[in-house]
């Protein structure tokens, strides 16, 4: 089981990276490389074998409905490199 | 002999909640008309090491709202991340449930022309809506205000077979949520949108044709134009041995067409895992029964109660039993009088009438149930024709005054003394000598000449069944 | 006088007898970053005059005999992956090089109250991604012991700080082996902490799963001092449970008992140095003097764990990253294009380093349709054989000694070139890491070249307390941790 570089330029894309023909040059072996490491689990017999997703063993983690954030918009705003319109974030137009 | 096709529809509801903080943070989960970015933190904005902490009512009215659609809420329940660019999306995932949704395998029953109907669902399932974006003409402005915003969606089975019933099914959902109290569900505030599966399938055939998706309809009319058009649509393209292309399609509401969403680059890969920053939900039967003990009982249930308890008619047991407070109101009225057909006409075709005229709802109006029970006892009891009984209800809708005092008010008890009118009946028959003649020939049509003199005399308080019968009585011994 | 071997226990009594003043203190730390920094580049922001008006704050109230604590006028560096509310936080990443995050991180918020004086953003990995931080955005830092070679990673920044006397303590954060490798390269002690028992909010994630906020310093006493501190449920953080805190200091120091140390066989492999081999080994002779029982074990998974950390980490560091789209923060692209996803792909690509377009990629194909079950879901399937391996130990011994890495501090550029090859020095610290059992990292000797050799402890969840007091009394035998670095001197 290994990488081709059809795949690596779809999960590039998937992952909205564009890689320059140097860097796909470059990616591919390694990633083949990493992806065949990878696959020395599949040696192994994991049928009933339950996942592991968290660690915790927390379950219903929760809490009260009650309206507290902190009102700092303004500055969370001024973190963007974008221009601001009306309070809101002007982005390339969706449309386009 | 032309084909004929059935339709096959499967709705996608999404139904904002009304909760008082959004799912995942602490801000304020109401949005509507508020400045744009002012409702948000950095927790619902996407900001680096910002941890989502689930809102516990949320889960609770996720349960209540699986309940009312007679769902299994399975013992756990868990949210995974969905994966996609789009700048309204703050965190590059949305956070859903994939296979393990809080409710399962439901059902509601719609009425289509008296005959009842069955429709399965899927899955309730909660997620965290994106924000809004809006088309300027330097390009597009984001606003993360409802980013965060507890959504449900709820999945029907393709039980559904037509416009109507697909307009019926996604009208009781609304309602259900309504009564149930999870969500306002207004279509005008964007708190509702469906997104449309739809196939056709020639009459007999077993195998499901290729399913369309229509996405974007925010609203009742949205919806039926949609499925409208698709069948038109892919009728046609059928009918000319086209193939169905399995797409999504985006409506436009303003042009009523579907359109092509461009066709993206790359299938969708939203690569799905478990949320690894919120540990699952585990509901015990404890904890869904305390949860369903809290749900009304809900408008078909409603419904069918009314008609079988106080035997009126089935509109207007629908339209009771739609609106939570009008049902209310109804119960109560039903407390004072056993007048239930009359009661029922007064609140539904007058009262109702009166407060549509004025854009108002049944908790605006000044009138008690107890007075409007009162008006239709009045006229169950002979006190009022229902023609006075219209004059006392403006009244009553303006003042709140009781019935009984703007009739004293007003002068208005109808006559029914039985000597009375007997004087004022024979006063008739001499007035009117040739119009006597003709009843006493057997000629019944010219008895209305005759009432109408008693009501004159009487300006109208005169019990017009009560007059024919005296004159009857007067003229044929 | 020279402070750069001070303790915080050491400093905090000679603060309190009024022998040094805060704003001594953290002036010296100061001057010592501007001496040693431009060679080692442990520091992406130095936080100056900030640093000196909390020391003058924290002046005060030891002159009015009223210090809220061990930790009062202390300086300490902070990985550059904790949110300080207006300061600059990178990720040592161009992707957020002008990020100034208006809110703070927990455990930020519980150094402030208790008067810690923060005096640098410290260096690492971008966004934590390495072994060496050499994937930082800002340059490699390097090891104070031999500037040719790393200092570890991916706290590489906190450790060498620490080492190069710029700072009394550290905050960093381990994944794989992040605090405790660069500890052990930079001859500092360093803890790994139960995942969930401190918040990892506000702190910028790598792999939610396994992401864990621990302290460095240059004892494990010290580094009970800051867990005690920064320890704890975060109603913020769904996921620290609420599991009693332990007065860690006090603990600490009790006597030790007679401790049955497993040794586990995979950890001893062909891989490591026989330099390290030899440290490791006479380091388990120590607490065997001290009545420990020594007990050979098999972890036979272990082969395994950095198959699975490759797959579940970089699974969840590319759904992690897909926030950093150049839109909310971040500088954007230089340019901004007309289209909108032409955006995204230019805010990416400029913003993310070779390691981090890595991981993101193999993470997006282990996540994708197709691969999910081969990759994802197998590697959790494996985690849970790899967790049942340390249960089963666990069952017969109190703790495992181990090294922390097969090798000591490696020549800069020696790995940077083969991925693989980076991955694989995380080979003992990943498996602890995917059971989400605490480890500390403890100096045990030196190579023929001076470089610091680093021995792991590793104990069940939410007993950091036990390997405090292993450190300890280690420490207490020994003196390897007060060895200082040449740069220092």
């Amino acid at each position: 089981m290994s990488i081709s570089l059809e795949e690596v330029r779809h999960v590039a894309r998937l992952a909205r990276l564009k890689l320059t023909a140097d860097e796909e040059a470059r990616f591919a072996p390694q990633l083949a490389n990493i992806i065949d490491y990878l696959g020395m689990l599949q040696e192994l017999n994991t049928d009933n074998v339950p996942t592991t997703s968290q660690v915790t063993g927390l379950t219903n983690v929760t809490r009260a409905d009650i309206i507290s954030c902190a009102p700092r918009q303004d500055e969370l705003l001024a973190c963007s490199p974008l221009p601001k319109e009306d309070h809101q974030l002007l982005v390339p137009s969706v449309f386009s | 002999m032309p084909t004929t096709y059935e339709t096959i529809i499967g709705l996608e509801i999404h139904v904002q909640m009304n909760t008082k903080t959004k799912l995942f943070c602490t801000c304020d989960n109401d949005s509507f008309n508020k400045e744009p970015n002012t409702n948000v933190c950095e927790v619902c904005m996407g900001f680096p090491g910002t941890l989502p902490v689930t809102n516990k009512e949320a889960i609770e009215k996720g349960i209540i709202s699986g309940l009312a659609l007679n769902c299994t809420i399975p013992s756990t329940c868990k949210f995974d991340r969905k994966h996609y660019f789009y700048p309204d999306l703050p965190k590059g995932f949305q956070i859903t449930q994939y296979d393990e949704p809080i409710a399962i395998n439901g059902h509601i029953e719609i009425t289509i022309d008296s005959k009842k109907k069955i429709i399965g669902i899927e899955r309730l399932h909660l997620e965290d809506d994106a924000g809004k974006l809006i088309h300027a003409n330097s390009g597009t402005l984001v606003d993360y205000n409802r980013s965060g915003t507890p959504l449900m969606e709820i999945v029907s089975k393709p039980d559904l077979r037509s416009k109507e019933e697909a307009s019926a099914y996604a009208r009781s959902v609304q309602q259900i949520m309504r009564f149930v109290g999870s969500s306002d569900a207004d279509m005008e505030k964007g708190m509702m949108r469906f997104d449309l599966n739809i196939s056709l399938r020639p009459v007999g055939s077993e195998k499901l044709g290729n399913k369309v998706e229509v996405k974007n309809l925010n609203s009742f009319r949205s919806l039926e134009k949609a499925i409208t058009f698709e069948i038109e649509r892919q009728t046609k393209m059928l009918e000319e041995n086209d193939t169905i292309k399995k797409e999504t399609r985006g409506w436009d509401a303003e042009k009523e067409i579907s359109e092509s969403q461009r066709s993206k680059e790359e299938a969708a890969d939203y690569r799905y895992f478990p949320e690894p920053d919120i540990p699952p939900i585990h509901i015990d039967s404890a904890w869904s029964e305390d949860l369903k003990n809290k749900i009304p009982e809900l408008p078909q249930a409603k419904q069918d109660r009314y008609r079988k308890v106080y035997a009126i008619d089935a509109d207007h047991a629908r339209i009771i039993s739609e609106e939570f407070d009008l049902a209310d109101f109804f119960e109560e009225m039903m407390d004072y009088t056993n007048a239930h057909f009359t009661a029922t006409n007064l609140l539904v075709t007058d009262l109702l009438g009166m407060l549509n005229k004025e854009h108002q709802s049944i908790t605006d109006t000044k009138i008690k149930p107890k007075q409007l029970a009162e008006l239709a006892n009045a006229i169950n009891d002979n006190v009022l024709s229902t023609k006075m009984a219209k004059e006392v209800l403006p009244v009553m809708f303006e003042t709140g005054k009781d019935p009984s005092t703007i009739i004293e008010e007003k002068g208005l008890k109808q006559v029914s003394d039985k000597h009375e009118l007997e004087q004022i009946c024979k006063k008739a028959i001499e007035a009117m000598p040739k119009a006597a003649e003709d009843i006493r020939n057997g000629n019944d049509k010219a008895i209305g000449a005759l009432v109408g003199f008693v009501m004159k005399e009487t300006k109208g308080q005169a019990n017009p069944g009560k007059v024919n019968q005296i004159l009857l009585s007067l003229l044929r011994h | 006088m020279s402070y750069t071997n001070l303790t915080i226990s050491t400093a905090h009594q000679m603060l309190s007898a009024g022998k040094i003043s805060p704003i001594d203190l953290t002036k010296h730390c100061l001057e010592q970053i501007e001496k040693t920094d431009p060679t080692i580049n442990a520091c992406i922001t130095v936080i100056k005059e900030q640093a000196i008006a909390h020391a003058e704050d924290a002046a005060k109230r030891y002159k009015n005999g009223e210090p809220r604590g061990i930790l009062d006028g202390i300086p300490l560096s902070i990985k550059d992956v904790f949110c300080i509310r207006n300061i600059r936080t990178t990720a040592a990443s161009h992707i957020l090089e002008n990020f100034v995050p208006p809110y703070d991180a927990t455990v930020i918020g519980k150094l402030k109250n208790a008067g810690a004086i923060f005096v640098s953003k410290t260096n690492t990995d971008e966004f934590t991604c390495g072994a060496s931080t050499e994937t930082s955005a800002f340059g490699v830092t390097k090891n104070p012991w031999n500037t040719e070679t790393v200092a570890g990673g991916s706290s590489g920044g906190s450790a060498a700080s620490i080492a190069s006397g710029q700072c009394l303590g550290s905050l960093g954060t381990d994944t794989g082996g992040s605090i405790r490798q660069p500890a052990a390269f930079c001859n500092v002690t360093g803890l790994k902490v139960t995942y969930g028992r401190v918040s990892r909010y506000g702190v910028i994630s790598m792999a939610s799963s396994l992401d864990t906020i621990g302290p460095l310093a240059r004892s494990a006493e010290d580094c009970a001092h800051l867990l005690e501190i920064i320890a704890g449920f975060d109603p913020n953080d769904s996921t620290t449970p609420q599991v009693p805190l332990k007065d860690y200091s006090m603990e600490a120091k009790k006597a030790l008992p007679k401790y049955r140390i497993g040794i586990p066989q995979e950890y001893f492999g062909d891989a490591l140095t026989e330099e390290t081999k030899i440290a490791v080994e006479s380091a388990a002779k120590v607490f065997e003097k001290m009545g420990c029982t020594l007990i050979p074990l098999s972890l036979p998974h272990t082969k395994y764990a950095v198959s699975v950390y490759y797959i579940l980490s970089p699974s969840e560091v590319s759904s992690n990253m897909s926030r950093y789209d150049g839109i909310r923060f971040g500088p954007g692209p230089k340019k901004i294009p007309d289209d909108l996803q032409e955006y995204f792909f230019a805010a990416r690509e400029e913003g993310f380093g070779d390691e981090m377009k890595r991981r993101i990629m193999i993470g997006t194909y282990a996540l994708s349709a197709g691969y999910y079950d081969a990759y994802y879901k197998k590697a959790q399937k494996v985690r849970t054989l790899i967790i049942r391996d340390f249960e089963e130990a666990f069952k017969n011994v109190d703790a495992l000694l181990t090294p922390v890495s097969p090798y000591p501090a490696f020549k800069i550029g020696d790995k940077s070139q083969d991925p693989l090859q980076m991955y694989l020095a995380d080979t003992l610290t990943i498996p602890s890491s995917l059971a989400g059992i605490p480890g500390i990292s403890l100096p045990c000797g030196f190579t023929s070249e001076h470089l610091p050799i680093g021995l792991q402890l590793l104990s069940p969840a939410f007993t950091e307390e036990r390997l405090l007091q292993l450190g300890f009394h280690y420490q207490t035998a020994t003196h390897h941790h007060l060895t200082c670095a040449p740069i220092t001197i």
